[in-house]
């Protein structure tokens, strides 16, 4: 026996750490008399919390029940095969895992070309192959399916997709060549790039089908039955299966990929090669034969499997999948408390989205308060209003709605905290006022109501140091708009719990947000960041740098917005609020503007106008501002101080404790200022760039975490 | 509420196919409340002029009532097989005449108007709950010997079916066995077996998906010299096998049933109508006689006699409670109106589904027979009973002329 387990270790390129998928092959009478369909399940053997995905084992494994059914199918015993996945999973695609342990081209477009000589034999085996699509599919998971001769799919599919081009890779196991060639390149455009750009959209088993994706649908109850029905017909002939034929013509495939092209410029600027590989590829599937199509994908893999821009991509995919749901250097969840009844003090905007959403997510009362009737009333209000819209939206039920209603009330007194398990206030952003909300609050809540502040800069330890109990006041800073934005930053003050630690956490993950634990600083992470790295976009402009110059300096990064546009957003009033705070804290490294100062004064919203075709322009009255400065700096220049600022801060940062290590950092950007996986965040980027050796005299992460392995 | 009763005609049935019990079996890691819902989801693809939304209850038997045969069955199954929420259901037990009584206790509803359409039917996955899982039995049982150990023991009381009727020889049990696995094999070969089942997808972690479409019990090609040698595992020297008696088994069966009117109007089928039923008890320790006191229960109740009935299909829990009762009504060993097709001794009896499976295959009779005019379902209950009920070809020429009272 010891023989055989070594032959096969030889032979089976398993990595170690891979849970090999297996092919379980068996025998099913089809209905109607139709024959024998050898029908291969794809299963890891695990449970539904782990998905079954492909590795070289994996591969391997489905390569050696394709060649057992292709002899059989020679010897005439079977007249179909079948392709289906363990229970609410067909197959979640590669396993990526390994390919970042990939370190050469080679490797690289060896395995883009294993799996495309394992998946094609479904496409050639004597006999007809049918992808019964069960559950989940995503990237090589539908690339397998589209390997095969026919397609159903469940009308329960909640996922499917290719989200490979979001990664920073392609669907290189087939995808953008049999995909366009089977529903068009419009169609397909949408599946390989807009959606994978779109937060990794995915579309369900019925917007698959509609597609064209699948031939037949079939509910989930007895899907796979009824499948195997259909495909008795389908081999017996008595269905037919009809495809739209792909209308060929250039100007047609050209349209999608410019429309498609328009999509990738909007979110990564050019920047990250993955979706412009994929367009390539796409232009390439109408004319090429399938061999060329395939090692045009092999070729494509092997660049992009060692670009920074993927290794950075899977480390935050991991970071935002893995991380964020173990939030580093929390307490333990035992300790939180339950938290059945919230008070909000404050009823503006920002307080009463607050408010929405923990009645929403926590379904407990959640009261407002603020110091007028006519500012409670508008709060509630407010609240009842978007509890009224989604109910318009169909979002939530009628009796959801009305649940949400009665849960969400108002009152002037804070007197209606009395039964709180926390409070959470949103007032202004100042010391004194804060202050004194929370010591009228501590007088008629518990003495172990949690004191929650949604400070955005201010010190949570100062904040509490006059509370008779300090240890109840933890920092809980949402980023707006507060519904969307997946970042909260949670605060830990020098006397803060790990009771009111931990209920923190534990409130931020029913609200479904990912939460990072940090010091108590200035600015805490996000707004540090941002503030500090814009600070060196106006100082440029302080200087005399064209403000068209500074804004367009970070081009190069991709990011989700230039800085003036970010600064149109957080409002130049509010920017400057955070600015000045940092520049008392850190007068050092945080410089005031003139250019900022001005144009809050001046009440303008935004450094650029809006030209009625849509075109951003500088008008006179933000011209009038501009500092005479007589030191203008080169985009070069703005951009490696902005990042060479970033990389100081962040040093910074690091050696004082204030996260637990750089991945927080990322995370936070990632989440908090929705910076771009293919930066990894930041610090990956940080690295690669040489920036952060040049500045802090070390790489942020080790060689091997967010880039290829040394 | 109408003033008289209405007719209550038996749509259609269908059942998964049997499987053996256990860890190797067929359904080893398949849910029983989803093979109820394929049999749902077949009546239903089956009748597609009927609206979801006009089935007005959703009986399932099983005699297990905990986890996957649990949470109340048939409400559950109907919502797992996508029945308009609007459709209600219930879980209903007599133990191995589950769906038989889902079956007459619904039927009993239409005919008093509370119903026109519902669906009746029962489960019993016996490899995931053994009999007698999780009972306790009250100790008054053995204290005051209401009833003898043996009666919770289904082969013992067969046992003691044998020591009541001592001319009942192991030798005619065997040779009673091995006609069923003959008639079954004959039913299979001439697809009259396949056409009502529905094929259930199953899974198993270590083989992958794979397709029931055939029953697993039969035994085609059983001679008496196989049966001869097997043990008697309920009593040293005993009479009863695993030879001449059904298996650990597990299934599910459903069927529709509706007003004569409703039928008529919605233009599904009537194939047999209801006549009438009896449920009666015998001592537990003997509960293979059932059969026979409900069948004359029956009998009396529809002024109908023995020899009006055309076509039997008694549940085969045991070749000796079959005997018993072709002993008492004198009918033949081999009589070829009892079980065509063979029975649960070559197909199996998974305890509360088999009662929908015997009206299932005698609707398929009245078919081919339309000479019969009234045929029989009957079958032995655990714990001392027998159900029985009565139903009328609607392919005979004197249908729906002077009925019986029913």
């Amino acid at each position: 026996m010891s023989t055989q387990t070594e032959t096969r270790g030889a032979s089976t390129p398993a990595a170690p750490q891979e849970v090999v998928t297996q092919a379980l092959v068996r025998d099913v009478q089809l209905p109607g008399g139709a024959g024998v369909m050898a029908l291969i399940t794809m299963d890891n053997g695990r449970d539904h919390t782990r998905p079954t995905s492909f590795g070289p084992g994996g591969l391997a494994a489905m390569d050696a029940a394709l060649t057992r059914v292709t002899e059989r199918a020679a010897a005439g015993e079977i007249v179909a095969v079948g392709l289906t996945g363990k229970p609410f999973f067909f197959c979640a695609g590669a396993d990526l895992t390994l390919a970042a342990t990939t370190r050469t081209a080679q490797e690289a477009e060896q395995a883009g070309q294993y799996g495309h000589a394992v998946f094609r034999r479904l496409g050639e085996l004597g006999v007809p192959s049918f992808a019964f699509v069960n559950g989940v599919a995503l990237g090589g998971g539908v690339e397998v399916a589209l390997h095969c001769t026919y397609r159903t799919i469940s009308g329960g599919v909640p996922a499917l997709g290719l989200p490979e081009v979001f990664l920073g890779l392609i669907p290189g196991w087939g995808g953008t060549y049999l995909l366009p060639n089977l529903v068009g390149p419009a169609k397909a455009l949408e599946i390989i790039i807009a959606n994978p750009l779109n937060n990794s959209r995915t579309i369900s088993g019925i917007e698959a089908h509609r597609a064209g994706i699948a031939d037949a649908i079939f509910e989930p109850a007895d899907f796979l039955e009824q499948s195997l029905v259909w495909a008795a017909a389908v081999l017996t002939g008595q269905i037919e299966v009809r495809r739209p034929e792909i209308d060929r013509d250039e100007a047609v495939w050209e349209a999608a990929l410019a429309e498609a092209k328009k999509v990738a410029d909007g979110k990564v600027n050019g920047v990250a090669p993955a979706p412009y590989e994929a367009l390539d590829l796409v232009r390439l599937a109408r004319t090429a034969d399938r061999d060329a199509g395939f090692a045009a994908e092999d070729a494509a893999i092997a660049r992009l499997i060692l670009s920074p821009e993927f290794r950075s991509g899977l480390y935050a995919f991991n970071l935002v999948n893995k991380r964020a749901k173990r939030p580093a250097g929390a307490p333990s969840r035992d300790l939180a408390r339950p938290v059945t009844s919230v008070g909000v003090v404050g009823a503006g905007l920002m307080a009463s989205q607050m408010a929405l959403l923990f009645a929403r997510r926590l379904q407990v009362p959640v009261v407002l308060t603020d110091l007028d009737q006519e500012r409670v009333d508008k709060g509630v209000a407010y609240v009842h209003g978007e509890v009224e819209k989604l109910l318009a939206k169909g979002r939530i039920s009628a009796d959801a709605a009305s649940r949400l209603t009665g849960l969400v009330t108002g009152s002037t007194d804070k007197g209606a905290f009395a039964g709180a398990d926390v409070v959470i206030e949103a007032v202004f952003e100042r010391m004194d006022v804060k202050k004194q909300v929370f010591a009228e609050v501590e007088a008629v809540v518990a003495e172990d109501c949690i004191l929650m502040t949604n400070t955005s800069s201010l010190s949570i330890t100062e904040m509490a140091a006059d509370l008779k109990n300090p240890e109840r006041v933890v920092g809980f800073h949402f980023f707006n708009p507060v519904a969307v934005m997946p970042l909260v930053e949670i605060v830990k003050g020098e006397r803060t719990s790990d009771v009111a630690l931990a209920t923190a956490f534990a409130v931020g993950a029913k609200l479904k947000k990912s939460c990072v634990l940090v010091k108590d600083a200035p600015a805490f992470v996000v707004n540090r960041l941002l503030t500090r790295f814009m600070g060196e976009v106006l100082a440029a402009v302080d200087a005399g740098t064209p403000p068209e110059v500074a804004d367009t300096a970070l081009d190069p990064l991709g990011l989700p917005m230039t800085p003036f546009t970010l600064l149109q957003l957080v409002g130049p009033a509010v920017a400057l609020h955070t600015g000045e705070t940092l520049h008392e804290a850190f007068p050092e490294r945080f410089g005031t503007s003139t250019f900022l100062a001005r144009i809050a004064e001046a009440g303008l919203p935004a450094v650029w106008s809006t030209a009625a075709d849509g075109k951003p322009y500088l008008s006179d009255q933000v011209a009038a501002l501009l500092p005479a400065g007589g030191t203008p700096l080169t985009v070069e220049q703005v951009r490696s101080r902005a990042l060479e600022a970033l990389a100081e801060e962040i040093g910074i940062m690091l050696s004082d404790g204030l996260v637990v290590g750089p991945e927080d950092i990322d995370l936070c950007m990632l989440l908090g200022a929705g910076w771009p996986f293919h930066l990894g965040g930041v610090t990956p980027y940080l690295d690669r760039s040489g920036i952060a050796e040049r500045v802090v005299g070390r790489r942020f992460l080790p060689q091997g975490v967010a880039s290829v392995p040394a | 509420m109408p003033g008289s009763l209405r007719d209550v005609v038996f749509v259609d049935g269908v059942r998964t196919p049997f499987g053996k019990a256990g860890e190797k079996g067929l359904y080893a890691q398949t849910r029983a409340d989803d093979l109820v819902v394929k049999c749902i989801r077949e009546l239903m693809r089956r009748h597609p002029q009927l609206p979801p939304e006009r089935i007005d209850d959703v009986a399932i038997a099983a005699t297990t009532q905990i986890g996957d045969q649990g949470l109340t069955i048939g409400r559950m199954a109907a919502l797992l097989a996508g029945l308009p929420k609007s459709v209600p259901g219930f879980a209903i037990d007599r133990m191995c005449a589950g769906a038989m009584t889902a079956v007459t206790t619904t039927a009993s509803g239409i005919a008093c108007g509370a119903y026109d359409v519902v669906i009746a039917g029962g489960v019993e996955h016996m490899g995931h709950h053994p009999m007698g899982e999780g009972v306790d039995p009250n100790p008054r049982i053995v204290a005051e010997r209401l009833v003898d150990t043996s009666a919770l023991v289904m082969g013992q009381t067969a046992e003691n079916v044998h020591d009541r009727y001592p001319e009942i020889t192991k030798e005619r049990c065997d040779a009673y066995a091995v006609a069923s696995q003959a008639r079954l094999a004959a039913a299979y070969a001439a697809g009259r077996i396949q056409r009502d089942l529905v094929p259930v997808a199953t899974r198993h972690v270590e083989q992958g998906w794979g397709l029931a479409t055939a029953d697993e019990p039969p035994r085609p090609g059983t001679r008496m010299e196989d049966l001869a040698t097997l043990k008697t595992p309920f009593r040293p020297h005993g009479r009863v096998t695993a030879g001449n008696a059904a298996g650990l088994n597990d299934g599910a069966t459903a069927c529709l049933l509706a007003s004569a009117d409703t039928a008529a109007e919605l233009g599904l089928p009537a194939r047999m109508r209801l006549v009438g039923y009896a449920f009666a008890g015998v001592e537990p320790e003997v509960m293979g006689v059932g059969p026979v006191p409900s069948t004359e229960k029956a009998l009396a109740r529809t002024g109908l006699t023995i020899d009006d009935i055309g076509l039997f299909e008694i549940n085969e829990a045991f070749a000796v409670q079959v005997l018993a009762f072709l002993d008492h009504f004198g009918i033949k060993d081999d009589d070829e109106r009892v079980n065509p097709d063979g029975g649960a001794i070559a197909l199996g009896h998974p305890l509360a589904s088999s009662g929908v499976r015997l009206m299932t295959q005698l609707a398929r009779h009245f078919e081919t027979n339309p000479q019969v005019r009234y045929g029989l379902t009957t079958m032995c209950i655990g714990i001392g009973m027998g159900g029985s009920v009565i139903w009328e070809n609607p392919n005979h020429s004197d249908f729906g002329k002077e009925r019986p009272a029913a």
